[in-house]
């Protein structure tokens, strides 16, 4: 039954050249600009309004004449046959094309549009990562719970919008008087090799809990003879060199500064390696903090030009 | 053909194929699935052969049940942890569906090594199947970081040094390594904006890349066909002798391309 089938190949010839179209025009768009003119008027001038009132009426009537022409027995302009006059042309035979402009302007026009969404998209997904990144100074308490000469383990809120995500370790010691300044050893415990959190290698004391004017910090007096990374065996001696393991420079260290009888830390920055001990350190830094595991000295640090 | 059918019998077939006639004029439906379903297999393929749709299903499995997962999970630092305790211990056979999308994880990878495995084995990698062994390795790749992604969504101590050591590994890269991680991060310490963006890849941009990488997958599976083992006398896969559309099944052939309105 169904092979039987037979269905009418041919259907009766139905093409474009039956379809009456009117001619094209232009007075239909310039009377719907004249429109646009009148309603723009009404907000800005009212001259304006009268000029796109003159207008609409200009173009509505030739607009309504150019329709009606048939209906008025007149003849349609007969256009000049230009495509007749391009063809009898032998010397243009690899003409641009309508057709091959018109796919040209299709596919450009989607490419600008598609840049003009995606370009602005692809920033907003990407951009914020990079852009206004800041690290405000933390509170760390008193000074008084920063004996001289003693290792304490401050454990703080280094972002209190965040919350308990932020919460961070640093290594302080106070090194007493350096040209009657006061000078202290931050270190933070964030591992260079991938960031596993350090532990000082020796006895740790009491803890305790220091209110201070954000967060409240918790401290932990430690007598370490270094510090060593318990994930992939980094180790570092007491001022944060690296000793042993995988770890590609020393440990990073904190800014600081002292306001009004409280330790504030300031940001953390990167360190290619530390000569000497305590106050009489030369700290070879770098301006900010680094990713673990990027080389920042040594021929390797070409390797990562972008360092953030 | 000698038994004649009964009037009621035709009058039933009507009811059953007049809907899918009435699709099949319009989309060419039930022909694209004929082709898709009955397709010619060598002889002597064997248990092996269903590692891929295997993989197939097991990726199915992550996604309904990782879908039921997002209706309860919360992902903000605050919040992420206890609506996991909420998911596992509060909801009803909420154990059941994390259960089953943790350790399906576990199963999905797996069977896809298995899968790759098959593939390499067989030899089905070669020619001319070489686009689809490269498909096959970005899907790898892409189901590889659903796993990186996935694993910080429980925001335990587990998933946030695992993430750090991950996030930091990436870092290590010449060139791009900081580049990536910072984008990773949302910025240069793991927050709250590290979590928003693991779970938005997690749950929208690798899922999309799979499921367009898998298509691509499966459509080469039926264009080349199905590869014989190597001890097979069967040719692999083969070409397609009759014209697939839906001549002799349920529903009548229509002639496409012409018989539409102009």
């Amino acid at each position: 039954m169904a092979d039987e089938l037979e269905r009418p190949r041919e259907r009766p010839e139905h093409t474009e050249s039956e379809v009456h179209l009117p001619s094209p025009t232009i007075w239909p768009f310039a009377f719907a600009a004249a429109v646009a003119l009148i309603l723009l008027g009404l907000i800005v001038s009212l001259v304006a309004t009268a000029v796109g009132v003159v207008l609409a009426v200009v173009f509505g009537f030739l607009w309504v004449r150019q329709a009606t022409r048939e209906l008025r027995g007149e003849p349609e302009p007969v256009e000049a046959p230009e495509p007749v006059v391009a063809e009898e042309e032998p010397a243009a035979p690899e003409r641009y094309t309508r057709s091959k402009f018109l796919e040209g302007t299709t596919l450009g026009l989607g490419a600008v549009i598609g840049g003009i969404v995606t370009v602005p998209v692809l920033g907003f997904a990407v951009a914020p990562a990079f852009v206004g990144q800041e690290h405000p100074d933390v509170d760390l308490g008193p000074l008084d719970n920063y004996p001289e000469g003693d290792w304490v383990i401050a454990t703080f809120t280094s972002d209190p919008e965040t919350g308990s995500v932020s919460r961070r370790t640093a290594f302080i010691r106070y090194n007493g008087l350096r040209d009657e300044v006061p000078s202290y050893t931050i270190i933070s415990n964030r591992c260079v090799h991938l960031g596993c959190p350090t532990q000082p290698q020796g006895p740790p004391g009491e803890l305790a809990e220091v209110e201070t004017s954000a967060a409240p910090v918790t401290v932990q007096p430690t007598q370490p003879s270094g510090f060593g990374c318990p994930c992939h065996g980094g180790a570092y001696d007491i001022e944060g060199n690296r000793t042993a393991g995988p770890p590609v420079r020393a440990l990073d260290r904190y800014e600081y500064s002292i306001i009004d009888g409280s330790l504030w830390l300031g940001k953390p920055y990167s360190v290619g390696h530390v000569d000497g001990e305590g106050a009489e350190a030369t700290v070879f830094r770098f301006e900010d903090a680094a990713d673990p595991g990027v080389h920042m000295d040594g021929p390797e640090q070409i390797l990562y030009p972008y360092v953030p | 053909m000698a038994r004649t059918k009964s009037k009621r019998r035709r009058q039933l077939e009507q009811v059953v194929v007049y809907p899918l006639d009435w699709v099949e004029e319009r989309s060419g439906f039930v022909g694209a699935i004929r082709y898709f379903l009955f397709r010619k297999v060598p002889h002597d393929t064997n248990w092996f052969h269903t590692l891929g749709s295997a993989t197939l299903t097991a990726f199915i499995v992550q996604l309904v049940t990782g879908v039921i997962l997002a209706f309860y999970y919360k992902p903000s630092p605050n919040e992420a942890y206890d609506s996991i305790q909420v998911i596992t211990n509060d909801l009803t056979l909420g154990w059941l569906v994390r259960g089953m999308h943790r350790w399906g994880a576990s199963v999905f990878i797996i069977l896809l090594f298995l899968h790759m495995g098959r593939v390499f084995l067989f030899g089905a990698y070669k020619y001319p199947r070489e686009l689809n062994w490269l498909l096959g390795v970005l899907i790898l790749v892409l189901a590889m970081l659903e796993g990186f992604t996935g694993y910080l969504l429980p925001w335990d101590q587990t998933a946030y040094w695992a993430t750090v050591v991950g996030i930091n590994l990436n870092a290590t890269a010449p060139f791009a390594g900081p580049f990536i991680s910072d984008f990773l991060r949302g910025g240069q310490e793991i927050g709250a904006n590290t979590l928003s963006i693991f779970y938005s890849m997690h749950m929208l941009l690798i899922p999309g890349g799979l499921i367009g990488l898998i298509t691509l997958h499966i459509y080469l599976v039926i264009r080349l066909g199905v590869t014989s083992p190597p001890w097979s006398q069967d040719p692999a896969g083969g070409e397609r002798t009759e014209v697939v559309t839906a001549k002799r099944g349920l529903v009548e052939p229509r002639p496409r391309g012409n018989g539409g309105p102009p």
